[in-house]
């Protein structure tokens, strides 16, 4: 046994080759609305690229300010959904525009697929991608549609790395709560 | 409103009944399966006739169809083609979302449910013994006279002794919590949330996020009709104990530990209500027995485990969207009862339980799929519902304890899945529409 063996997962750096097509042919996971992705040391995830409809663009934007208040307001507004972070880019190839949605969190999209639907509605996150080229006019009505659109437009990753593999969202934020609580004690004993 | 004179009784009425047999009925042709069909339908009770006529009645009768079923009745393909993509598939293709793996695969259900050629169900509850066998003997002279229908298999369910309450073979007081739906003329209990719209559980209504979409065609066979869920499982009584006696020392230990694997004492007494001591009285009584919350009365679990089984299928104020994924249940116990102080003697017997629902992707297959087998609901890293989880002796069960946890590793698989299915249950005009052949009714 070397030393690397006895250390907590979370201790050892790790990285993950993913095959083309994002899937494990020999180990893949069937949800409730198909074939969920792997796990990776960086945790669940998701990279959506998809083409913006022309002039939508300031559309978009505005709808981050929008969500960046509705955050503000009400913190844990997406707490259903686990996550860590989400990057949304606006990019252009030539002369057109893509949006990217890029997310990171800790439980298989699939799982919480109609939570996540009616999150999105509520916070007018369904109304960016409205602006999307090909998204389903029915997919407040019938998840099954919307993660299709997800699927369609998921670029897979080919590779994936953790410093701190495999940790949630909730572990971390345990783990400062007990540092906060320490540090406080300690102040206390002076 | 409600229309509380098409809706099949079951969906919101509970039988009186003390014993029932299910049939597992196959059809070899459109035929066979009508007139069979036209001849039960006056058997038949809506919610509202249920409801006037429970106190002479003795027996009361539910069918339901599989997808291959509606099929095998003459629906045609443009109509077979609009139901729901996990209802097509049926329970056995679904198996890996389920949970319905290792001894719990289709591969090992026996009598014909997991075939193709399982068409229909009947569910029969009754209130004596005496009352079934008539209503069986009937039943098999009907399915004699009708050429090309053919009983697949049957079950024989029953409450099982003491019966001053319904429970189940562990000996957990069950139907103690109900839903309440808007219409229906009944009101929530204290603690049982907000009255549910009609279209979480009957097809054809508002639903908790707005008008119906997306019904199963003609609107006459989707109106008033729901989806149901057939679970069989196998209770494995003699392992179950042994469990209680390894890990408690004392009788009120045993106890306390049942209670943390259901969230209630095994008289129904809710954990959150009465941590420490059982309260059959409490339990007894449906103004207090449901009335509790999980947020801010047990956040951390040291009432109610954050695995247990209550707390999984329900996990109430835990929980987003919880209206969207409530489920109706019913159901038996069948097998014999296994005595106090008797050991295992390896017969089959256990819980043939149906759930209710609008969408069986949304509400039944989500709670199999995220609440009941997800190892990291809750966060809790390794462990699945310690009743009705796919346990293959790897996972563990986490009692919060103040100053330590306890962690039970190895926790045995107290259940096996030995059937299942899922039916359409239509209302009675579309049943009506259905013995007809698709014949637009007058
Ligand atoms: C061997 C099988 C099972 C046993 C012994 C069992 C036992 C129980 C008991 C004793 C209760 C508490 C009484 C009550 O709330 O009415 C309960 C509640 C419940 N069970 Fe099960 N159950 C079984 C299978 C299932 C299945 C297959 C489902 C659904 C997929 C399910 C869903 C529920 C729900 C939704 C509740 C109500 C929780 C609440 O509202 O607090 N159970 N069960």
């Amino acid at each position: 046994m070397t030393d690397k063996d006895k250390r907590p997962e979370w201790s050892v750096p790790a990285a993950m080759a993913i095959p083309e097509g994002g899937y494990f042919e020999d180990k893949v996971d069937v949800g409730r609305y198909g074939p969920t992705f792997p796990k990776t040391p960086a945790c669940y995830g998701f990279t959506i690229i998809a083409k913006l409809i022309p002039g939508r663009e300031e559309h978009v934007r505005e709808h981050g300010r929008l969500l960046a208040q509705t955050v503000t307001d009400a913190p844990d507004s997406l707490e259903v959904l686990k996550l860590h972070y989400l990057r949304w880019v606006l990019f252009d190839i030539k002369s057109e525009t893509y949006f990217m949605y890029q997310g990171i969190f800790d439980t298989d999209f699939d799982k919480y697929t109609e939570d996540a639907v009616a999150l999105f509605s509520k916070y007018g996150i369904d109304t960016v991608f409205e602006n999307l080229e090909g998204f389903p006019a029915d997919w407040k009505t019938n998840p099954a549609s919307f993660v299709q659109f997800v699927r369609d437009h998921q670029c897979p990753s080919f590779l994936e790395y953790g410093e701190y593999p495999y940790v949630s969202a909730d572990e971390i934020k345990k783990a400062l709560r007990v540092k906060a609580a320490l540090s406080e004690m300690l102040d206390q004993m002076q | 409103m409600i229309d509380l004179d098409d809706i099949q009784y079951i969906l919101l009425n509970r039988a009186p009944a003390l014993v029932g047999r299910y049939e597992f009925l196959s059809f070899r042709s459109a035929a066979a399966g009508r007139t069979w069909l036209s001849a039960m339908l006056e058997q038949l009770r809506s919610v509202q006739a249920m409801r006037e006529s429970v106190e002479q009645d003795r027996r009361w009768v539910t069918v339901g169809f599989t997808w291959n079923g509606l099929r095998a009745l003459g629906v045609d393909e443009a109509s077979l083609a609009t139901f729901p993509e996990e209802f097509r598939q049926g329970m056995v293709a679904r198996a890996e979302i389920l949970g319905d793996t290792g001894a719990s695969h289709p591969e090992t259900w026996e009598g014909g449910v997991a075939g193709p050629d399982l068409h229909a169900i009947v569910l029969l509850f009754a209130r004596d013994d005496d009352e079934r066998a008539r209503w069986q003997a009937a039943h098999d002279e009907l399915v004699a006279r009708s050429e090309g229908v053919e009983v697949l298999s049957s079950l024989e369910v029953g409450a099982i002794p003491p019966f001053d309450y319904a429970h189940d073979h562990f000996g957990y007081r069950d139907q103690l919590t109900a839903l309440a739906i808007e219409g229906s003329g009944e009101q929530p209990t204290p603690g049982s949330g907000p009255l549910l719209k009609p279209g979480e559980f009957i097809l054809g209504y508002p639903d908790e996020d707005g008008p119906p979409t997306r019904l199963p065609q003609p609107e006459i066979l989707a109106r008033n009709s729901s989806f149901m869920a057939y679970r069989r499982l196998q209770e494995h009584v003699g392992k179950f104990r042994e469990f209680l006696a390894q890990h408690g020392e004392t009788p009120e230990q045993r106890e306390l530990l049942a209670a943390k694997l259901m969230g209630r004492w095994r008289s129904g007494a809710p954990l959150v209500l009465a941590p420490e001591q059982d309260d059959p009285a409490l339990a007894a009584d449906p103004q207090r027995n449901n009335d509790f919350n999980y947020a801010k009365d047990d956040p951390l679990g040291y009432a109610v485990p954050l695995g247990a089984h209550i707390r999984r299928m329900n996990p109430r104020d835990t929980a987003a969207n919880m209206s969207r994924h409530r489920m109706i249940r019913r159901g038996a116990t069948y097998g014999p009862h296994l005595p106090d102080d008797a050991p295992e003697d390896g017969q089959e017997r256990g819980v043939a339980a149906f759930v209710l629902c609008a969408s069986l992707i949304r509400q039944f297959e989500f709670a199999q799929n995220v609440w009941t087998n997800d190892k990291d609901f809750n966060e809790l890293g390794n462990e699945r519902d310690p009743i009705i989880g796919n346990q293959d002796g790897t996972l563990d069960f986490t009692i919060p304890k103040r100053p330590i946890r306890k962690k039970i590793a190895g926790l045995p698989a107290f259940t096996t899945v030995r059937g299942g299915a899922y039916f359409f249950l239509p209302g009675l005009k579309a049943l009506r529409w259905l013995a007809a052949g698709g014949e637009e009714l007058p």
